[in-house]
């Protein structure tokens, strides 16, 4: 009888324990779940700010602006435009 | 012996009640029982509150918003984009702040001690120290550790296209609800689902530790509009000159693919900035090429062509006598701007003629006009996925008198948008079919429905493309190394019971004629800068417009470099209506 209930009392410590253990690794994994998320939020935030960015950088208008007023580039008028027709010139 | 006898005497001596031990035994037996029951009530039967209660006291969830989807133009060049902001609030009655940790949240948030206790002073509960600053800021500020501070994670929407597609996109209001345009129309597929957290808090309310999530924010979805960027801002762009060349009151340009019935570029004057907006009237809001009609004027004649040829009233080259430019139906008279004698069917769309195409039209059944007119789309929306898009108004061929019958086939008496309008010419630019125009992004062409012959619809391109020639009234639509095709309006506005001595100018056409890929729509209101006709104001706007266009899309091109020929000076032809 002693013995058995000897076992149980191991038994029952080493549940206790490993519940601790458990619950402690729960409440670790939760905050580097947490810490993860973060720096998800974290990226997040610089991927939209970078995205934002890069269409106020790219939007035609300004794009228009400095190839006109920087780089000094325009549209050919008509008469210095030549047309190449290449199907014509592969058949050749 | 004597302690027994002793105490039986005392206790005889003072005689004890009969019931008095039973007595407080059972009250206190009461008493017990009430306290058990109380304990039980409140172990089992009332739990549920008191757990609640006392979670209320050390946990709080604290609200996650969602990422809301992105919008993109048809190459995924962002058109709205949310990035994280944060806000600043505090309690008032919390709130403790020496005068230097005020003036460094000051100027931390470029703002002054006395507008911040201002603020304070203001709110009652609840005061917003500071709206949707940068997370940078945001932290700067919070790293003052000031007591009461708290911040809170939000998103806002950004539009870098800004007021060149302000219109379509629309924009979101309070609690990032979509409130107008593809924002409002696609607010399920772009909202988000909010999630919310567990925390445990201290006594001041900060949050001390997490305690579970209890659902994740799940993110909005992204949604691909047909619109493309580049085209987009050429269309804004020579819209805008050209209003402001003629001194227009508003404007729209639409640009559909041919193939795939997509709006590629849908342009609006007068617009707004939706990124400061403030202080902006509804007024310059409206997608006016989508929510406002106007009578269309000369741009409806092609279809009452094409109606006159389906039936085989008329072929091409039947002569039309058009009465010396004036023709009397009852009590009113038709004129055409430019008198002509005899004309050829082509003739009469090349030169724009009223008469021409009045009696034209009085030699067919109403039914017949109102059939095409039905079939290509006018009178009915034209479900492009726009929120508040309207029919415009197309009576019942029934109702029609031989007046009306003759007015509308030059286009008065009905109304149309301008979506409509552009989509309708799709039934020119392919062998006859009637594409859907849609404001999302597609995959391959899309089958349309057919209205007319392919034959008629052959037909009826040529006489545009002749349009755009010299003899025509819109040379100026021209384009260099592209043959055009497309029709000028010019319509006086109804105003009262009458026509005031306002117009309408138009041009509807598409590129290049050979093998048609874009139609334009171009339509200026009330231009007042001395030019009014079609020709001479929406022309050169398509021209600039499709020139750009075909480029960008690297289209070959049909015709050789130098192929605009103008006519001299004062000749042109010019219409009305």
């Amino acid at each position: 009888m002693t013995r058995v209930n000897l076992a149980l009392l191991a038994v029952l410590i080493v549940c206790a324990l490993s519940l601790v253990t458990s619950r402690h690794e729960a409440r670790r994994l939760f905050v580097e779940l947490e810490r993860e998320q973060g720096r998800t939020r974290q990226l997040e935030t610089e991927y939209g700010q970078l995205q934002l960015e890069q269409s106020t950088w790219g939007m035609p208008a300004r794009v228009e602006k400095i190839a006109r007023e920087n780089l000094r580039m325009q549209l050919p008028p008509a008469g210095r435009v030549e047309v190449v027709d290449v199907s014509a010139k592969a058949a050749r | 012996m004597t302690a027994t006898a002793f105490k039986r005497a005392d206790a005889s001596a003072f005689p004890l009640p009969r019931l008095r031990a039973p007595a407080v035994f059972g009250v206190l037996a009461l008493m017990f029982a009430g306290l058990l029951g109380r304990s039980l009530w409140l172990q089992w039967v009332d739990n549920d509150f008191l757990q609640e209660k006392g979670a209320a006291r050390f946990s709080r969830e604290i609200e996650l918003p969602a990422h809301r989807g992105r919008i993109v133009d048809r190459f995924g060049d962002a058109l709205a984009i949310s990035t994280p902001v944060k806000s600043l609030w505090a309690f008032p009655a919390q709130f403790e702040a020496t005068p230097a940790e005020l003036t460094a949240l000051a100027r931390t948030l470029e703002t002054t001690p006395q507008k911040l206790k201002a603020r304070l002073d203001a709110a009652d509960d609840y005061a917003v120290i500071a709206k949707q600053i940068p997370p940078e800021t945001a932290a700067h500020a919070m790293a003052l550790k000031i007591k009461g501070v708290n911040e809170q994670n939000e998103y806002r929407r950004y539009y870098p296209g800004g007021e060149v597609s302000a219109q379509i996109v629309g924009f979101t209001g309070d609690r990032d609800a979509g409130q107008e345009g593809i924002e409002l129309a696609q607010q399920e597929w772009l909202a988000g689902k909010t999630g919310s957290r567990k925390v445990i808090i201290n006594r001041r309310g900060d949050a001390v530790e997490d305690v579970a999530s209890i659902r994740t924010p799940q993110a909005g979805r992204d949604l691909a509009l047909s619109i493309d960027s580049r085209l987009q801002y050429v269309a804004f762009r020579e819209l805008k000159a050209a209003i402001d060349k003629h001194n227009a009151k508003a404007g729209g340009l639409v640009v559909l693919d041919v193939r795939t019935g997509e709006i590629l570029a849908l342009a609006n004057w007068p617009t707004y900035n939706p990124n400061a907006r403030n202080k902006v009237e509804r007024e310059r809001m409206r997608n006016r090429a989508l929510t406002d009609v106007f009578e269309p004027g000369s741009t409806m004649k092609p279809f009452t062509i094409a109606t006159a040829l389906e039936t085989g009233k008329v072929r091409p080259d039947t002569v039309i006598h058009t009465e010396a430019g004036a023709l009397t139906i009852g009590s009113a008279t038709i004129h055409d701007a430019h008198p002509a004698g005899p004309l050829t069917v082509e003739q009469v769309i090349q030169k724009s003629s009223n008469v021409g195409a009045a009696k034209i039209a009085l030699s067919m059944p109403a039914e017949a006009l109102w059939h095409t007119f039905s079939d290509a789309g006018f009178g009915t929306p034209p479900r492009t996925g726009f929120p508040g898009e309207v029919a415009g108004r197309l009576r019942p061929a029934k109702t029609w008198k031989p007046i009306e019958q003759a007015t509308m086939s030059y286009g008065h008496g009905l109304s149309v948008n301008l979506v409509q309008l552009a989509r309708a010419y799709t039934i020119f630019a392919t062998d006859g079919e009637l594409k859907p125009a849609t404001l999302f992004k597609t995959d391959g062409p899309i089958a349309g429905r057919p209205v007319i012959a392919p034959a008629t619809a052959r037909a009826v391109r040529h006489m545009l493309e002749l349009a755009t020639l010299p003899g025509g009234t819109a040379p100026k639509a021209q384009v260099p190394g592209y043959r055009v095709a497309g029709k000028t309006g010019t319509a006086r506005k109804p105003e009262g019971h009458g026509y005031a001595a306002k117009y309408v100018a138009s041009f509807v056409g598409f590129a290049p004629a050979s093998n048609p890929r874009l139609v334009v729509a171009v339509m200026l209101d009330e231009p007042s800068g001395g030019a009014y006709y079609g020709g001479d104001v929406a022309g050169p706007v398509f021209s600039n417009v499709v020139g750009a266009a075909l480029r960008m899309l690297a289209v070959p091109t049909d015709a050789p470099v130098d192929n605009v020929v103008l006519p001299p000076p004062g000749s042109e032809i010019r219409e009305e209506t």
